[in-house]
């Protein structure tokens, strides 16, 4: 049996375990189903990554479970958090898309639907919704568009967000990469569309190594105005 | 939430029946001239209801509120920043850090946090990031209401009265707004109508980008003229000739109006309930620094250079200590003219050349010493020690 050094006090002699009495647990409504989403807008096109690990705890319940869900033709958000609330939340926002489409005869752009979620998220401002949202998609001029949430509603635009478990680990690499931020005297040049697959590849391997609620594959969402094309990469599986 | 009406989408929180809607206050309230109309922003989010039933077993997540308590939430909101708000002779400075953390990490670091409400408003904000957003939406349609209803615009104490009473039925819960109205009261004449409907278009420019300065200007007679500096695109409209009848700016007490005095003011609201009105007010974790560096340079006299330079050395100074505050600051000045805003400025430029400057003043030091002792032992009687050369 492995004792630790925890179990010794300063002076050398085991700690007391003091039993306070019997402690409650509550119920939680949530749960937290781990995994990362990346979004990047360039010039003329964006791209929404994310990883296809479910976990809970020390479990994976799925392999293949995607986080990135298609909108429009124009748009695809990424939800990570509590699995239960992302499926949720994805279905009322499709509802809301249908319903939109119907009573105004087009479809919705990526800004409004960052403004629609945004008040979706705030209805529950007392029982949040436990998802990070990133949205990705081309606004109306045809530029890439990255509009990142809070779980209570609180988003803004950027041109690049990582959400997620990972996120903290990759955010600062992106702000280096594509935000040049940090580098002196360097030349700032636009971000093609293979650059940044090629990063976005290369800032989940390293994700899925040091982060164990990420890995298994990932999906790359590339959204052009030609559409949306899908490439599945493998990533580690332990 | 027309667009809902016009769905018939109901939020999906069962038992809204319609006594809960809105707590007994606020119906009171309703015979005032705050006239919230039912379909306002509140009917999709009625304040949760404080638990009269609190020995009630809790059920599975059953439809009526009052059986939430509020959860445990796993994650935490945005908190933490630095915004300061004085008054002057020449009108207001409002500024603010840019940075929006959340418990240790930065969640973003150019946010946003002074938004313009119309031309002669506009509002700081601190505490919870999404809170702040939704509640300055909810202030600037109901003000633009009251100008539409009342062909005046509401002055800056009365919009914080407006925002207490709106925040009111929140209090107990967990939402957490500090915002700090900053404006000039002013006169009103027909153009206050054009100019809020630029604000939209100078609301996105600044958006789209942060190195926007937006101008927005309006004079007692001609029609409000507007321009974006902005490499892409501008905006100007053309104005009537100029003929500003807003007197001498330099006393407070310029004209009485509708309304009462005009001139700058400052209110703050939080949603505590807690309205307070003064001449240098700051929120946030850094408004300590910041109220320090405020309270040694502020005069009423100060000129328009000289308050800008004050408001930027205080979020910079708190900044500097504070560690929840960083990145960039924001700064706007209005005047009886509109706001104005400057463009966003990095603070680590600052830190450097702050830097610099104490690198040179060491050395200065250094040989005003050396020239000292080289005197003094000149002066001096032995010669034991050689002389030292300044």
């Amino acid at each position: 049996m492995m004792i630790s050094a925890r179990a010794y006090g300063d002076n050398g002699k085991m700690k007391e375990y003091h039993y306070t009495g019997p402690v409650e647990h509550k119920f939680s409504p949530y749960a937290f189903n781990g995994g990362t989403v990346l979004a990047v807008a360039g010039e003329d096109f964006a791209l929404v990554a994310s990883d296809t690990r479910l976990s809970e705890g020390y479990s994976i319940h799925s392999r293949d479970s995607p986080k990135c869900y298609k909108l429009t033709d124009t748009t695809v958000i990424g939800c990570s958090g509590f699995h239960g609330d992302c499926l949720t939340l994805t279905k009322i926002i499709e509802a809301r898309l249908k319903m939109y489409k119907h009573s105004n005869n087009k479809s919705m752009t990526s800004g409004a639907i960052a403004a629609m979620l945004s008040t979706i998220l705030y209805g529950k401002r007392f029982f949040p919704y436990y998802v990070y949202n990133i949205i990705g998609g081309l606004d109306e001029e045809g530029r890439g568009a990255v509009y990142s949430f809070d779980p209570v509603g609180s988003y803004q635009r950027d041109t690049y967000k990582a959400g997620g478990s990972a996120s903290a680990m990759l955010q600062p690499l992106l702000d280096n990469q594509i935000g040049f931020k940090n580098m002196e005297n360097v030349e700032q040049l636009p971000l093609t569309l293979e650059k940044a697959v090629q990063l976005v590849k290369d800032v989940f391997i390293s994700a899925a190594e040091r982060d164990v609620y990420t890995g298994d594959a990932l999906k790359i969402c590339i959204i052009t105005k030609e559409g949306i094309r899908e490439e599945i990469v493998p990533l580690r599986k332990d | 939430m027309a667009l809902q009406d016009v769905c018939g989408f109901l939020e999906t929180l069962d038992d809204i029946s319609p006594c809960t809607y809105l707590p007994n206050e606020m119906g009171y309230m309703r015979r005032t001239p705050f006239e919230f109309d039912r379909d306002s922003a509140f009917h999709f989010l009625p304040p949760p209801q404080q638990c009269s039933r609190k020995n009630r077993a809790p059920t599975l997540f059953s439809s009526t509120f009052s059986s939430l308590s509020p959860h445990q939430q796993p994650f935490q909101l945005s908190h933490g920043t630095t915004t300061l708000g004085f008054i002057f002779q020449d009108g207001v400075i409002a500024a603010a850090d840019t940075r929006a953390s959340c418990k240790g990490l930065i969640c973003c670091p150019i946010s946003q946090k002074i938004m313009p409400i119309h031309s002669h408003l506009v509002v700081n904000t601190s505490g919870s990031g999404a809170d702040c957003m939704l509640w300055e939406r909810i202030l600037t349609r109901e003000m633009r209401l009251y100008q539409l209803r009342h062909r005046k615009r509401l002055s800056v104490n009365g919009a914080a009265k407006l925002l207490s009473m709106m925040l009111h039925p929140f209090k107990g819960t967990n939402v957490c707004v500090a915002a700090t109205l900053c404006g000039w009261d002013g006169e009103e004449t027909q153009e206050t109508l054009q100019s809020c409907m630029e604000i939209a278009d100078v609301k996105k420019a600044v958006e789209q980008d942060s190195n926007v300065s937006a101008i927005s200007d309006e004079s007692a007679q001609g029609s409000v003229k507007m321009a974006s500096i902005n490499e892409q695109d501008e905006i100007s409209k053309d104005t009537q000739a100029l003929n500003p009848t807003v007197s001498d700016q330099n006393t407070k007490n310029v004209q009485s109006t509708f309304g009462g005095r005009s001139g700058p003011r400052v209110c703050y609201v939080c949603s505590d309930g807690l309205q307070l009105k003064g001449e240098i007010i700051s929120v946030g974790s850094g408004s300590p620094y910041a109220y320090a560096v405020l309270d040694d340079g502020w005069r009423w006299g100060m000129t328009v250079d000289e308050a800008v330079a004050l408001a930027r050395e205080a979020v910079f100074r708190a900044t500097h200590w504070d560690a929840y505050s960083g990145n960039n600051v924001d700064l706007f000045h209005i005047t009886a003219h509109g706001w104005r805003r400057r463009d966003r400025e990095d603070l680590k430029e600052e830190y450097y050349r702050e830097r610099e400057r104490e690198k040179k003043k060491i050395k200065e030091r250094e040989k005003e010493r050396q020239k000292r002792e080289g005197d003094e032992l000149v002066e001096g009687e032995g010669d034991i020690y050689s002389v030292h050369c300044g």
